[in-house]
């Protein structure tokens, strides 16, 4: 098994995008004392977890931090924690944030790895999305990731925002290979529950595309970057190389232990997953309360609670099942007990299989989550 | 001087029966009798006693009948033992409901005094007159706003033609006017008659299963005196048996040395099956019977058929069990092995109704835990082969090839229907639509219609009763008699899914209805069937012949975009409840059918 992943969740941003489902506060007063609980959290933890070979600062919006408070961070992971110098270091960042010193610094806190919400590079979606930087604030920003020395860095694209067609989302995605990121990542617009972007679907001021037009956009977007030299190795994320390839969010997907830090953030190890309070109240209460650590909820995971996720999450990926490891882990011999049900799906094009995995195609991430419900 | 003291003991009985139309109130209303004669106390009265099964209470309909004794003093300062016995209340079982009333002297018609009267009443009332009762017509719900007694009075005089000087008012829910239906109910209905010392005849009307003493036989005797030790025979069935005890009803069971003419009790006589107990027969000794059955005795036969499977094979084994055990409290319900090939092994099943094929598979569900699918509901066609052999067919996989067949015949019922005349058009619309024949058309009272036609059983089991209360606002009565076989054009349809034969889904009907029965299907089950990873194409054929197709489209694109630490458990929540309603669908090749798709082909358009 792999080395544990360290996750950390900034809960703060400067305006809120309606698009957004994650706990995040636009109230930056407590930053300084969230960042003194982290740490304060990861005390709790030093017993439990040894070593971490990836570390995540997420959000929210952590390029809202200053170079002090992200000094603050990672000197406590040290201090608490064995951090091989291999390790991924990612931070998640806004365009609309830093200069180039503020990148320079990065890098000398050891931050190694960039994960740039550029999101689109059309003003007009841009401004659907609610976000506070234009095209030219990402250009600007990739730029200074580069001179600033930066060599592994990822940007995210959001497709599916009403009014964008296929022309114009394939425009977003030449500007972003034109820019050479060693990743990408390519969500499709997601309307969630109670997000202001829901309410205002629910009122009908916009429409979305249905799901033939959303396999378009999927399928055009893998073609398109991997012809320009991306491998599609997960449903939603592509890699210049393999050693591109986001080893941290990696762990999420076979079940390797991770931590996270912060309010709302999920752990997992050993079969057993928790989760701290999602508000920043509810979490600062806990942790100043005593040494328990601030845990909103927790589930053990059956045996079959582990063998849907493996499915689910190995059949996003393009290595999908790895069949030994399933067979050691769940006693099955997946190609020979559910032969009459794998046989058509090849035949159709949604896997293809050899003696060591049952692989998705394209077609067969796009339909990743049925296609884990029929074994 | 002791036939004297039976003879009074009788004048101190009553036999009786409420019968209303549905929501009338005539569960509260026996109820409050139960109640105000002291029979349980207050604290542990649970409302509506007299329909004890979940399912009765749910639907507000009584489907077994039950009785009880209730001991009462009257005015006179005399105890009564009035003994209330209650009536199934849907055409299904219309049989037992004239065993029933057969077993009384006298009836409380209640009258909703909102609603007043309604189709429902009449027919009772017909009915309750046709047994030459005693009745008492009783104006509920008096405590309602909208009560409006002036005019119930004056629709018992026009509409019902009583005796405007004979009702009563109460309020069931408030309890106010008990005492005086008790009262009537001793003054007006009259004692039982019978003779203690004559030869046995005690009518069956109703049995139970109890799984400490067998078959619990419900019935009253109408001459003769039985006890415990005696050698009964039943008169239509045959067999005898020695009584291990008889009794009477209050809430419970309450033993008695012996049952006399005019009482109404219970006979335990170390009957293994309920099936043994047929409703209408006539108990009598084996040493000194009497002369001849009493009348009316009739053999319930099923006239709906449907096949029951598991959902998963391996639970057979249970459905065979609680097949058997649900058989003991039912006798009107037959069943035998069959086997399916798309759905495995399971049971044919026989039914007195839709209504009765509903109870029990709910029953069986409820009670039983069992997951079921149902094939379509068929009735009994007769079929005539070139040969000349002559078959009964009731299950569509039993149909045989359409080129060895000479002719088709379909069974025939007569309905007859009353309902106000403003109704009139909209009923024969129905019945014309149902492929309804050689009608005749009466006014027995004013404003009143009865309408007879002849329409083949087949039409009429899957939703006529249901479109025809909606038609006729609820003010209609139906009742049905099955007349014969008749000439029918018959055809098989099959429904194949991804060119795959759903055995449990074909039907045998009319060749005129089979494009639209196809269509009709297909489109039913398209509702049904969620998307899945193929194309589904559903079709309809006759032989080889395609004559309805529709497709399923399938899934093009279902994934979260984004699954990181966060939502993982959430997403696995979300598949796991899928994947637990995917585990209650029968896999049919690579599709996979919920239960309610085989459900859903029988209802109609109009639902």
């Amino acid at each position: 098994m792999s080395l544990p992943g360290l996750y950390i969740h900034i809960p703060f941003c400067r305006t809120k995008c309606p698009y957004c489902h994650f706990y995040s506060t636009t109230d930056l007063t407590s930053v300084d004392v969230v960042i003194a609980s982290i740490v304060g959290e990861m005390e709790l933890y030093a017993d439990e977890f040894d070593t971490f070979d990836t570390i995540y600062i997420g959000g929210g919006t952590p390029s809202l931090l200053t170079i002090q408070q992200l000094d603050v961070i990672l000197s406590g992971v040290h201090r608490h924690f064995h951090i091989p110098p291999n390790a991924e270091i990612t931070i998640e960042v806004n365009p609309a944030d830093g200069d180039l010193a503020w990148y320079r610094s990065l890098k000398n806190l050891g931050v190694n790895r960039l994960h740039m919400g550029v999101q689109s590079f059309s003003d007009q979606a841009l401004t659907f999305l609610g976000r506070r930087h234009r095209a030219e604030d990402a250009v600007a920003a990739l730029e200074n990731t580069v001179r600033a020395g930066f060599d592994n860095f990822g940007l995210d694209l959001i497709y599916g925002i009403p009014g964008q067609d296929m022309q114009s989302w394939r425009e977003s995605l030449a500007r972003a290979v034109s820019l050479a990121p060693p990743h990408l990542s390519a969500y499709q617009l997601a309307i969630e529950e109670e997000t202001p972007l829901w309410q205002r679907h629910q009122r009908g001021s916009f429409d979305i595309p249905d799901e033939d037009a959303s396999l378009s956009f999927f399928l055009e977007t893998s073609a398109y970057l991997e012809r320009s030299g991306y491998h599609h190795y997960e449903v939603s994320n592509y890699a210049s190389s393999p050693s591109r390839k986001s080893r941290h969010n990696q762990k999420y997907w076979d079940h390797t232990p991770y931590l996270g830090l912060g309010p709302g953030a999920h752990s997992f190890k050993e079969g057993r997953r928790w989760w701290n309070h999602r508000g920043i109240e509810g979490y600062l209460k806990d942790l100043a309360a005593g040494t328990a650590a601030p845990v909103a909820g927790d589930e053990t995971l059956s045996r079959e609670d582990l063998r849907l996720e493996t499915l689910f999450m190995s059949l996003r990926t393009a290595r999908g099942i790895d069949l030994a490891a399933f067979r050691l882990q769940f006693g099955e011999n997946l190609l020979k007990e559910q032969h009459t049900i794998i046989q058509p799906l090849v035949d159709r094009g949604f896997i293809v299989v050899n003696d060591e995995r049952i692989s998705p195609t394209t077609r067969g991430l796009a339909v990743a989550d049925q296609l884990a419900l029929i074994f | 001087m002791g036939g004297l003291f039976i003879l009074r003991n009788m004048d101190y009985i009553r036999n009786f029966s409420i019968i209303a139309h549905i929501d009338h109130g005539k569960s509260t209303l026996a109820d409050r009798l139960i109640q105000h004669t002291g029979v349980c106390d207050i604290r542990n009265f649970q409302d509506q006693i007299l329909d004890n099964m979940d399912i009765e209470r749910e639907r507000g309909i009584t489907i077994k009948s039950q009785a009880i004794s209730l001991p009462y003093t009257a005015r006179d300062e005399k105890t009564y033992n009035l003994n209330l016995i209650d009536t199934p209340g849907h055409v299904d079982f219309s049989y037992e409901v004239s065993r029933s009333l057969a077993s009384c002297e006298g009836v409380l018609l209640l009258i909703d005094a909102a609603q007043g009267v309604q189709a429902q009443t009449l027919a009772n009332l017909y009915l309750a007159m046709e047994h030459d009762l005693e009745i008492i017509p009783v104006i509920n719900k008096i405590d309602l706003p909208s009560a409006d007694v002036e005019r119930v009075i004056e629709q018992i005089d026009s509409e019902l033609g009583l005796d405007t000087d004979t009702h009563l008012k109460c309020s069931a829910k408030e309890g106010t006017g008990i005492e005086d239906i008790l009262e009537a109910i001793v003054q007006r209905v009259p004692p039982p008659r019978g003779n203690p010392g004559a030869p046995l005849a005690a009518l069956i009307f109703d049995a139970q299963y109890d799984p400490f003493r067998g078959t619990v036989i419900h019935c009253r005797i109408m001459d003769g005196t039985v006890q415990s030790g005696d050698i009964i025979r039943f008169m239509y069935g045959g067999a005898t048996y020695k009584v291990e005890e008889v009794g009477h009803f209050l809430l419970a069971r309450q033993k008695r040395d012996r049952l006399s003419a005019g009482e109404v009790g219970y006979i335990i006589a170390g009957v293994k099956t309920i099936s043994d107990v047929r409703t209408g027969d006539t108990i009598t000794l084996e040493n000194r019977p009497c002369d001849k059955p009493l009348p009316g005795f009739k053999e319930v036969k099923p006239v709906v058929f449907a096949s029951i499977y598991p959902i998963a094979s391996d639970d057979y084994e249970d459905l065979a069990v609680a097949l058997e055990k649900y058989k003991l409290n039912d006798a009107s319900f037959v069943y035998e092995k069959d086997a399916s090939v798309a759905l495995g092994q399971g049971f044919r099943c026989g039914f007195l109704g839709l209504l009765h094929l509903d109870i029990v598979q709910e029953r069986l569900e409820r009670e039983y835990d069992q997951s079921l699918i149902l094939s379509v509901p068929s009735v009994r066609f007769r079929l005539t082969l070139k040969d000349g052999t002559v078959l009964y067919v009731d299950n569509p996989s039993h149909y045989p090839p359409q080129m060895s067949i000479a002719k088709g015949e379909e069974p025939y019922i007569r309905a007859a229907m009353m309902m106000p005349e403003r109704y009139l058009g909209a009923v024969m619309k129905l019945c014309q639509e149902k492929r309804g024949m050689n009608s005749s058309l009466s006014y027995p009272g004013p404003g009143r219609a009865e309408l007879i036609y002849e329409m083949p059983l087949s039409e009429v089991i899957y939703d006529f009763y249901d479109r025809f209360k909606s038609v006729s606002q609820g003010y209609g009565s139906f009742d049905y008699e099955l007349i014969d076989f008749r000439d029918s054009n018959l055809v098989l349809i099959d429904i194949l899914v991804n060119g795959e034969k759903v055995d449990a889904l074909s039907q045998i009907v009319h060749r005129d209805r089979a494009r639209a029965c196809g269509l009709q299907s297909c489109e039913r089950l398209k509702e049904e069937i969620p998307k899945q990873m193929f194309k589904i194409a559903l079709q309809a054929a006759i032989g080889g012949e395609i004559i309805a197709r529709t497709t399923i489209t399938a899934f093009r694109k279902d994934v979260t975009a984004k699954c990181y630490g966060g939502d993982i458990s959430r997403k696995r929540k979300l598949l796991d409840k899928q994947r637990k309603g995917k585990k209650r669908m029968k896999m049919i090749g690579n599709v996979s059918i919920p239960q309610s798709a085989f459900l859903a082909v029988l209802k109609s358009d109009t639902d």
